[in-house]
């Protein structure tokens, strides 16, 4: 019996493996050779850049340093903030809009079938036909400019794509202190959730590591100088074109996310809150909203890396030298493709992969620890 | 009906307004696209987008379709091969997982799982180096080799948890009876995976026709995917608007069409996508 | 039968054998960004090639985008993938040989300079432009001039002023056309038209001493006469359109032309654009002065074809860099593209208004090359400029931009 369990095992594991290997190289091989390449000069040299077996130097952290404190990648630095304000839009938005849109559904209108199929249609479609069809109609004196003429009012004239304005603006050098509050903020709330839980240990030094934190903000961090002059990075009101398309196409998605869940509590259990002297708002806030919150965690996680690595949308709505609309994604693009600085679009590209991993790893982990408990 | 506008009629008339307020937002650049594609060009301007053609320039259709009927056909055969080999590779994978599992065969899935999630500019150089170095650059089959590989992370979920579904009373009877890994795909688990196959393959279908980094790093002119060859037409110069408009419109139809016609098992598709376990 | 049935096979093969190559045409691709209204004139050399070689199809790969900003990065991509065109254009000067030639990846044309007898017909300047390590390394169709500002001579009458000489007079100028109500007397578009405003500025402000002294590293990009090349720019930008980005370089000309603006600054391809699309008349319809301060220099930029290692069709390819370089090619394209030959024998009879002025000025001016267009300085510079401008626009410093630009001079090595 074990010698067949054993002969079971293999099987298994052998009809996976060629999907093993393919991942193994295209996935984490190649993770690892852009990771050998950002250690690297390789571009800095023109007559190395593009030759048929370049010649490199390794210089370890060299282009990492440069992207965070060299003069020239402000607008990496900017692209970065960027993404950062965008994610959280963007999230907050299609959230928003999806669970309104799902509440709607969740009332059995008439034609209940039309409206579901045309909120999630433009999930279907491309980030270039999306971003194509956006881009006229927020051209500056173009389509939603023009919408309020339907009405008689004067044209609008926002700048939707093209907006020189910043708003939530900071100075790249204030960014240890302001890193140093966010991090004991968050320390601070797990020793608070950990103390409602009378988990005594991880509370005790959650709030030892806040005491840490804070006295580093206040005593070392305001020395860091990260650049010589002030560098203010914000939000570009112009990201709010790219928002409006992003959420356009991707609401449906949390949509159909919220509805799922929301099929799934049973109208018993509607009913006996309703019994119970429950209003139709307080059964939503009460008791809908919490049991969906598993579905606003998994959607937050899929938004959020559809959004950090946002490529298309950007490139076919504004191009790829619209400066206020940059993102890293773009960025090493460019960096590589055009300024054929292949080592630094390599460093642009780890940074990107280490974002999106920081908040698909922990996700990716208690989901498979679910499953292992289940 | 409870809900927060509550089951009492009075009400409904503001549901019914939202939900028309959504759907014109919804609606008004589909509007916006088909006026402006039947638009002559010289009637397109700023000023008047939003009113309807005075004459109905159906021509548009024609040029936009000539010029694209060669990146049609580069889609069509890039979309079509990579779906069915992603699928099959996943729905084997998919198997394993959820009916052979091995020593640390849930570590192994979850490492190919991250696959799915990471910036493919984390990979650009190499890949392209790769490509380059086997001779597929430039054309369509190098294309459809990336497609399948990273394909393969999404596709082995959407099976794997697909096949949970199917008893393991079923697995086991025939095991006992003698069959092996392969006679129990063929005669258990393939004949139930025709709704599995059919979302992996609507899923794929459209996350490939609407791919567009891949495309623009790995093809040439000849081997162009639609997406590309329409992100090149609108991007230039004093850009005559009813051509890309026309062009975004045929390069929306076939992913439209499958969404229309299949919309379950889209719909289905896109909640496996949520990883739940 | 068996034995008439094989003969007929054989036959039928062998037929087949002998009509496969007769079937099997030679390609040329060329690579090119003249989509849209500059393609009339690609057209017409094209015309011209497939006259004089009928067996020879011509694939015109066009990527949109002026200046080439699209066209390069697609170019790139099949360059690194070893899928090259046969010949793509290219602007003559540094942005050829920093990238390509630098890596060995052009083929050395001096001796199809010598065999047609090329050195003799374009100006040593432009040769010596042309030329690195020893060698030539692409063919110049045209050349084209970066530092002309346009207007319309009747809207100038109606509102009282001249073109102006200086940058001073300029400020001044747009202040009075201010008062006048037109608002934003500079039409300008976006991004790379910005590079190109402040080449004109810059090259009016150092004179052309000291803007070959910025590309040859004499003069830093960080000196103090370099940083009031910002300052004044900026005070120029407060003359023109806030909404430039969205605009592209036709747009903006249209502004001026339409009446919105007053002055555009633009390289004279806008010349092909008014006269031969718009069908207006040079001198009438529109005129056009040297950049402000700039009197007297010629900025250049020169398209131009050249030939990579592993073009697939290399004999074609040679025949159209012969066709290129020849009087009649340069004839049956430049008058229609709106620039002037490369050659220095072209028929001037051909050309209209705009390009006999401007063929004078090549012959007499001093010549300086472009940065906007590639002649000066290599991609990796050119390609970061972006950014220095970027830093410029957000936060107006000029002390900023000029040391960003001196930090990425520094870092690609310019002038060395």
């Amino acid at each position: 019996m074990r010698w067949r369990r054993h002969t079971r095992h293999l099987t298994g594991f052998l009809v996976v493996l060629p999907s093993i290997a393919l991942v193994g190289v295209f996935v984490y091989g190649f993770i690892g050779r852009t990771l050998w390449a950002s250690l690297t000069d390789w571009g800095k040299d023109p007559s190395q850049a593009l030759a048929i077996s370049p010649i490199t130097h390794f210089v370890g952290l060299d282009n990492y340093r440069e992207l965070f404190t060299g003069i020239i990648d402000g607008r990496f630095r900017q692209d970065l903030v960027s993404t950062v304000y965008f994610t959280l839009f963007f999230i907050a938005g299609c959230l928003l809009l999806g669970l309104v849109l799902a509440i709607l559904i969740d009332h059995k209108p008439r034609a209940e079938g039309f409206f579901r199929g045309l909120f999630l249609f433009p999930f279907a479609l491309s980030f270039v036909v999306t971003g194509t069809i956006w881009r006229w109609l927020l051209q500056p004196g173009g389509g939603v400019n023009q919408l309020p003429t339907l009405v008689g009012l004067p044209p609008g004239g926002f700048g939707w794509l093209t907006s020189r304005t910043q708003v939530f603006r900071f100075d790249w050098n204030h960014l240890p202190v302001i890193a140093g509050v966010l991090v004991a903020v968050a320390l601070a709330a797990v020793a608070a959730v950990a103390q409602r839980a009378r988990n005594r240990r991880r509370a005790v030094a959650a709030a030892a590591a806040t005491v840490a934190v804070v006295a580093w903000t206040v005593g070392a961090a305001p020395d860091i100088q990260p650049l010589p002059f002030p560098e203010v990075h914000g939000f570009n009101l112009a990201f709010l074109g790219i928002l409006v398309a992003a959420v356009w196409q991707m609401a449906g998605y949390t949509m159909a996310l919220y509805l799922a869940g929301l099929t799934g509590i049973s109208e018993e259990l509607r009913e006996a809150a309703v019994v119970e002297g429950a209003t139709g708002f307080q059964v939503y806030t009460r008791i809908i909203l919490p049991l969906l919150a598993p579905i606003t965690l998994s959607a937050m996680i899929i938004l959020g890396h559809i959004s950090l690595k946002i490529f298309d949308l950007v490139f076919a709505m504004a191009g790829p030298d619209n400066a206020r609309t940059d993102v890293p994604a773009l960025l090493m693009f460019i960096t590589s493709f055009r300024g054929n600085q292949f080592a630094k679009g390599a460093a642009i590209g780890v940074v990107l992969l280490l974002m999106v991993a920081l908040i698909v790893v922990p996700y990716l982990r208690s989901q498979l620890r679910e499953g292992a408990q289940e | 009906m409870t809900g927060p506008i509550g089951s009492a009629g009075r009400w409904r008339w503001l549901m019914y307004l939202a939900l028309c307020l959504a759907a014109s937002f919804f609606l008004m650049p589909v509007y916006m696209m088909v006026v402006t594609a039947l638009k002559d060009p010289s009637e397109i301007s700023l000023d008047t987008a939003w009113r309807l053609p005075t004459v109905w320039n159906w021509a548009t259709f024609p040029a936009a379709w000539e010029a694209f009927v060669p990146k049609l056909q580069n889609s069509f055969v890039l979309t079509i091969s990579a779906s069915a080999a992603s699928a099959i590779i996943g729905s084997l994978n998919g198997y394993v997982f959820a009916k052979w599992p091995f020593p640390g065969s849930r570590i192994v899935f979850a490492l190919i799982l991250f696959g799915m999630f990471i910036p493919y500019q984390s990979i650009l150089i190499p890949l392209f180096g790769f490509i380059r170095s086997i001779g597929l650059y430039g054309s369509i089959w190098g294309l459809v080799v990336v497609h399948t590989v990273y394909g393969i992370p999404i596709t082995t979920l959407i099976f794997r948890n697909y096949y949970v579904g199917i008893p393991d009373s079923l697995v086991e009877a025939s095991s006992l009876e003698g069959a092996g890994f392969f006679a129990i795909y063929r005669h258990v688990v393939f004949p139930l995976s025709l709704p599995g196959f059919v979302v992996v393959v609507i899923w794929q279908f459209t996350q490939i026709w609407n791919e567009f980094l891949f495309a623009v790093s790995l093809s040439n002119p000849a081997s162009q995917p639609i997406t590309v060859a329409l992100a090149q037409l609108a991007g230039g110069e004093a850009v005559r608007w009813n051509l890309p408009m026309a062009g975004a419109l045929l390069a929306a139809v076939p992913t439209l069409v499958v969404y229309v016609v299949f919309g379950r098992y889209f719909v289905r598709g896109l909640l496996a996508g949520s990883v739940k376990g | 039968m068996k034995r008439l049935g094989s003969f007929v096979l054989a036959a039928a093969f062998a037929s087949l054998l002998a009509a496969a190559p007769a079937r099997a045409q030679e390609k040329l691709e060329i690579f090119s960004w003249w989509a849209g209204d500059e393609g009339p004139a690609l057209k017409a050399l094209i015309d011209l090639y497939a006259k004089q070689n009928p067996s020879i199809e011509v694939i015109n790969s066009t990527v949109t985008g002026g200046s080439g900003v699209n066209a390069r990065a697609v170019l790139k991509t099949r360059m690194l993938g070893g899928d090259p065109p046969d010949s793509f254009q290219v602007h003559a000067g540094q942005e050829l040989i920093g990238t390509y030639v630098a890596a060995n990846r052009m083929e050395d044309l001096t001796s199809l300079f010598k065999s047609e007898g090329w050195t003799k017909q374009f100006p040593p300047g432009l040769i010596s432009l042309l030329s690195a390590k020893g060698g030539i390394w692409s063919v110049p169709v045209n050349i084209h001039r970066s530092n002309v500002m346009w207007y319309v001579p009747e809207n100038l009458k109606k509102w009282g002023v001249t073109p102006p000489k200086t940058w001073d007079e300029f400020l001044a100028t747009c202040q009075t056309l201010k008062g006048k109500g037109v608002q934003n007397p500079l039409a300008l578009g976006e991004n790379w038209t910005g590079i190109h405003l402040w080449e004109s500025v810059a090259l009016g402000v150092l004179g052309p001493e000291g803007w070959s002294g910025l590309w040859k590293g004499t003069l830093k990009m960080d000196d103090p006469k370099a940083e009031k090349v910002w300052e004044t720019f900026g005070k120029v930008l407060d003359c023109a359109n806030p909404d430039a980005s969205g605009l592209s370089w036709q747009q903006a000309t249209d502004r001026m032309l339409k009446g919105d603006a007053a002055f555009n600054i633009m390289g004279d391809w806008a010349a092909g654009y008014m006269a031969t699309t718009l069908k207006l008349t040079p001198g009438e319809g529109f005129a056009w002065a040297p950049s402000p301060g700039t009197g007297g220099t010629f900025m250049m930029l020169s398209d131009s074809f050249g030939l990579p290692k592993g073009a697939k069709h290399r004999e074609a390819a040679l025949k159209w860099l012969r066709l290129l370089g020849s009087k009649d090619g340069q004839d049956a394209f430049n008058p229609l593209k709106g620039s002037i030959a490369a050659r220095l024998d072209s028929d001037l009879t051909k050309y209209n208004a705009y390009l006999q002025s401007a063929a004078k000025d090549w012959k007499s001016n001093k010549v300086v090359g472009s940065l906007a267009h590639g002649a000066v300085a290599p991609e990796s510079f050119s390609s970061q400029f972006g950014t220095v401008m970027e830093i410029y626009l957000a936060g107006k410093s000029p002390k900023a931009a000029a040391s960003a630009a001196r930090a990425i001079a520094d870092q690609v090595g310019l002038g060395k």
